[in-house]
């Protein structure tokens, strides 16, 4: 969404001090990657085969084994052990309680039976009515037209459902969240200590610990909205922690000189200040929220996502193109709200001054809720505001269109498509697969060591070892590097995607204009939904799942090199052009390397998004750990390889992200070398400016 | 900003609709919820939480039950759309009375049948299970003998495909099925490598495209299942099974059993006395009935639609199902 960039490229901002090393150092760091791949190329033909670490998929461990026990565990305790007695079932009561407000009054009675409290109409009215308080009169009539593209689409009732459990969601993330938060923008330390705990909460995948929810929250609502608050609440919580400490320094030592005290200080002046980015991180837990929809259909929770892991089974691409389609529109929707609500909640002076005064604003939101009261009531006695009138329903001919669709392109491009995939896995991606996973285990040590102490020095180094003596002790290495691999080859595309579109769209703003809903579907619809045509198109293989991987990481690649190009100061590129420069020695010369910064964002957050779908890239011929994950989730004799599967591939997201961001951040680049030398602090901060 | 013009337009079209809708619903007379709550009293009988497992099979079986529990009951059926292991979690904590078709399992037997005793078998459906190896049916046209296992290594490089590292390709399925096929690639001698698809989605697709596209495919598959009305692939022959050839996982080397597909219920709801535990318990009928009704829902029919018309042609076996 388009927020999400703005804001990837902010945090790493205040970390990265962009300080220029000594042309020395680049050198021997140079002398260090060069000196890693002799030794990876050494080792891959001298000792191939040995020390492969390698696990038969049908194999276990005795870790895996004893991790196997959790299962049983939590079942036999959860009727006597206290814990579960005072905890987890008043917990569970209270979520289940909260969302039970939502469900009924927006989807359907308890049981699902009956009608809920406000029928269609009233709903209609009653979110587009606060999408007006909260925003403004746009984001209103797009909350309006989206509800009622819903029940065009024959599927009102389960967007209620999945609307009342993303909200549910948000709300409990923001309960939890906004304090963590808080708190750890006021003290470095409870940020050291929440950081990989965030990180940790984010990369887990979420078939690792659904199934022990389920056992320990039971099946339904309450479950999977504890499930999406685990994967929404990080980023509100990054978000608010990095509002509050982005204020600048003299202003906290103004109010502190006037003798304000820390609670005082905090309220009065440091949540005020830091309510747009606040506003921003419940932007982020929304979507992420959403991302969740077709997972939490596995455990029964109701909506949108029942309908696209249903139609799944039974191959049906136009019902699950239909409801993923919903997914997205009430993600845009969602985004655009919350992201006027940002807007609205800038402090008045920053705010683009709005010609219509604050008390004709608040008449026509008085007018509009009489109006509002009305609709409801209406929704609640007569039975066509209730129910969405079924006569009106375009999903059969939105399911055939799509349907026939994707059999002419599965007909028609198949022998295209088979080529492509058969080269670029011949090509690429075997070669590199058997790079990784036959070399010995200690000279990948050595190399990935090698790199990390060029980029980072020994801290970095530290780290790196660590995380790679966890995955060998995992038991899991083998399969760790057919993911690695795919994961490389996968995010190596995404970032050619991302320079070709960024540069074009950073040039460009109607192509940007035109593309951006495009990139916003990509990230939102559900993978499931396209991946059954990809799966005609390029059979069940490792092909299909990098693709998978591309089509969600590339959109953020691309917003973030479209960010970072539009944001190369027009008059560098005005003087390079009347200097005589062709357009490709602008890129190359001026824009590309200025937005250098961006480029090395861009690389990790792909390399992030990829790591991202391991797990629904397992569902379409992946293999390596995604597969380890989901049988764990399948079939309880192999929950413990699951679960250390699930670790290996946050050991292995941490150790990826670290050593991409130290090579982003902590120094230029070998490119920027090779360009003109152009001041560092000349790169225009695009968000603050 | 456009705005405050479209709001001016706005104010007076918003109190005249205010005013029709204050009419419209003075009109409306009583809430809508009590026509809708008054087809919910019929005969006790209770609620019945059904796990529905998202093949059409079960959808088939769990479809006629919930059918005949709530017309002919009177019961509140509730299904819940559930992965089967969840599934079986569920009867430990009260949240799943009925699973209507179950393949197998016996580490879930094991753990909640055996160990924590809050299941029990509630006998077969009546239909029966075959797992094995299957190729499209072009290719078993054009090479006639690649229907016995002993032909399959003449077979292993039209088979190859860049997944399986040079060797034949055994495509698996979703990592929930039951499965010896790297073992047995092994035991027999194969020159085949098990390359593992993921789901059942991406098995059905690949066997739809290679039946479309005419290219080679050797895959594990299963019976009862829809997809083999639209596309009826061939069984490779395996050695044959025998009692107890099974017996040591790492050794097998003979085909899959027959599995009979049973129900299972939660001991609570098998102890109720409740008569639609009693229905779990005498529910059975055969492939072709499954397969029809199956075929009705696949065909775009609603499951509960689809259940009604089968009732109402075997009026004869419900009723021996409700004595």
């Amino acid at each position: 969404m388009s927020a999400t960039l703005v804001d990837l490229e902010e945090t790493p901002d205040t970390q990265a001090a962009p300080v220029r090393a000594p042309r020395r150092r680049l050198s021997r760091k140079t002398v260090l990657l060069l000196s890693a791949g002799a030794i990876w190329l050494a080792g891959y033909f001298l000792l191939r085969g040995t020390g492969t670490l390698t696990l038969p998929t049908a194999e276990l461990t005795d870790l895996h084994r004893s991790l196997n026990h959790f299962n049983a565990w939590v079942a036999s305790n959860r009727a006597d052990n206290p814990v579960f007695l005072y905890v987890f079932s008043p917990l569970r009561s209270a979520v289940d309680a909260v969302a039970n407000v939502f469900t009924t009054t927006f989807a359907a009675s308890p049981t699902g039976l009956r009608l809920p409290e406000i029928g269609w109409l009233g709903t209609v009215g009653l979110l587009s009515w606060i999408a007006f308080a909260v925003g403004n009169a746009r984001v209103a009539v797009l909350t309006a037209a989206v509800f009622v593209f819903f029940g065009l689409q024959g599927l009102f009732v389960e967007a209620a459902y999945t609307f009342s459990l993303v909200v549910t969601a948000v709300l409990l993330s923001l309960l939890v969240g906004l304090p963590l938060g808080v708190l750890a923008g006021i003290s470095a330390r409870i940020e050291k200590i929440i950081t990989p705990v965030l990180d940790f909460m984010q990369i887990l995948p979420t078939f690792v610990y659904l199934a022990p929810l389920a056992l320990v929250f039971l099946i339904g609502p309450a479950s999977a909205v504890i499930a999406t608050v685990i994967y929404a609440a990080p980023p509100i919580i990054r978000l608010t922690a990095h509002g509050i400490r982005g204020i600048p320094e003299n202003t906290r030592e103004a109010s502190d000189s006037l003798g304000t005290t820390g609670l005082q200080r905090l309220f009065t002046l440091q949540i005020p200040m830091a309510k747009r980015t606040i506003v921003m991180g419940i932007n982020q837990g929304t979507m992420a929220a959403l991302s969740m929809v077709t997972i939490a259909a596995l455990i029964a929770a109701p909506g949108l996502g029942q309908v696209v892991v249903r139609a799944l089974q039974s191959l049906d691409v136009g019902t699950a193109v239909n409801a993923g389609l919903s997914i997205v529109l009430m993600a845009i929707m969602l985004d655009r709200v919350t992201t006027a609500a940002s807007e609205r909640a800038k402090p008045a002076t920053q705010r683009r001054r709005s010609k219509v005064s604050r008390r004709l604003r608040v008449i026509v939101l008085g007018a509009t809720f009489v109006l509002v009261l009305v609709l409801v009531q209406l929704s609640r006695t007569v039975l066509w505001a209730a129910q969405f009138p079924t006569d009106l329903n375009f999903g059969p001919a939105i399911t055939s269109g799509v349907a026939s669709a994707s059999d002419w392109m599965q007909t028609h491009l198949f022998l295209l498509t088979e080529t492509f995939r058969e080269a670029v896995t011949v090509a690429f991606l075997n070669p590199f697969q058997s790079l990784a996973t036959e070399t010995p285990f200690f000279i990948i040590f050595a190399v990935l060591a090698l790199a990390a102490y060029a980029f980072g020095g020994w801290k970095l180094t530290a780290l790196v070892l660590g995380c790679l003596t966890a995955i060998v002790y995992l038991g899991l290495w083998g399969d760790a590097m057919v993911t690695l691999a795919s994961t490389l080859v996968a995010t190596v595309i995404v970032m050619v995607l991302g320079v070709l579109f960024g540069v074009a769209m950073g040039r460009s703003s109607r192509l940007d204009k035109l593309l951006r809903p495009v990139l916003d579907a990509g990230q939102t619809l559900p993978a499931f939904v396209y991946l059954v045509p990809f799966l005609g198109l390029f059979g069940a293989t490792r092909f299909t799942a990098i693709i998978a991987g591309v089509i969600y990481a590339a959109p953020a690649a691309i917003k973030i090199m479209a960010d970072g190009i539009s944001g190369v100061s027009p008059t560098v590129v005005e003087a390079a052009v009347s200097s005589g420069s062709t357009p490709w020695q602008v890129i190359t010369k001026v824009q590309l390397p200025m937005a250098r910064k961006s480029l090395g964002l861009a690389a990790n957050q792909g390399l992030i998004y990829v790591l991202a779908m391991v797990v629904v890239g397992a569902l379409v011929g992946a293999g390596g750990l995604g597969y380890d994950v989901v049988a764990g989730f399948v079939q309880s004799s192999l929950f413990g390889k699951g679960m250390a599967a699930g670790l290996t591939i946050v050991f292995l997201g941490i150790l990826l992200d670290r050593i991409t961001q130290a090579a982003a951040f902590a120094r230029p680049s070998k490119s920027t070398h090779k360009a003109q030398p152009v001041p560092n602090n000349s790169v225009p901060n695009t968000k603050e400016a | 900003m456009k705005s405050t013009s479209v709001l001016k337009r706005l104010v007076p079209a918003l109190a005249g609709a205010a005013a029709t809708a204050l009419l419209l619903s003075a009109c409306g007379g009583a809430s809508v919820n009590q026509a809708a709550a008054a087809d919910a009293s019929k005969p006790q009988c209770g609620t019945v939480n059904v796990a529905l497992n998202a093949w059409v099979g079960y959808t088939a079986n769990a479809a006629v039950y919930s059918y005949v529990a709530k017309e002919k009951l009177g019961c509140t059926v509730v299904q819940k759309d559930l992965n089967e292991q969840i599934a079986w979690q569920g009867f430990g904590s009260g949240e799943v009375d009925v699973i209507i078709e179950n393949w197998g399992h016996e580490d879930l037997a094991k753990q909640y049948i055996t160990e924590q005793a809050v299941a029990v078998d509630a006998g077969p459906t009546g239909n029966e299970g075959h797992i094995g190896w299957y190729v499209p049916p072009w290719l078993a046209k054009a090479h006639p003998d690649i229907t016995d296992s002993k032909n399959l290594n003449k077979y292993a490089s039209l088979l190859a495909t860049s997944e399986s590292g040079g060797k034949g390709q055994l495509l698996d399925g979703d990592p929930a099925f039951v499965t010896n096929d790297e073992a047995l690639v092994k035991n027999l001698k194969l020159d085949f490598k098990v390359v593992y698809s993921g789901s059942e989605a991406a098995l059905i697709q690949s066997f739809r495209a290679a039946e479309k596209n005419k290219t080679p495919l050797l895959g594990y598959f299963y019976e009862p299942q829809w997809f083999l009305a639209e596309v009826p692939l061939v069984k490779v022959n395996l050695p044959k099974w025998t009692p107890g050839c099974d017996a040591d996982a790492e050794k097998i080397a003979c085909d899959y059993p027959d599995y009979k597909l049973n129900k299972v219920i939660s001991k609570k709801f098998a102890d109720s006395g409740s008569p639609a535990a009693k229905l779990a318990k005498a529910f059975s009928w055969t492939n072709a009935d499954q397969d029809s009704v199956a075929t009705d829902i696949q065909n775009g029919m609603a499951p509960e639609a689809a259940a009604k018309k089968w009732v109402e042609a075997h009026p004869e076996k419900v009723e021996a199902w409700l004595k």
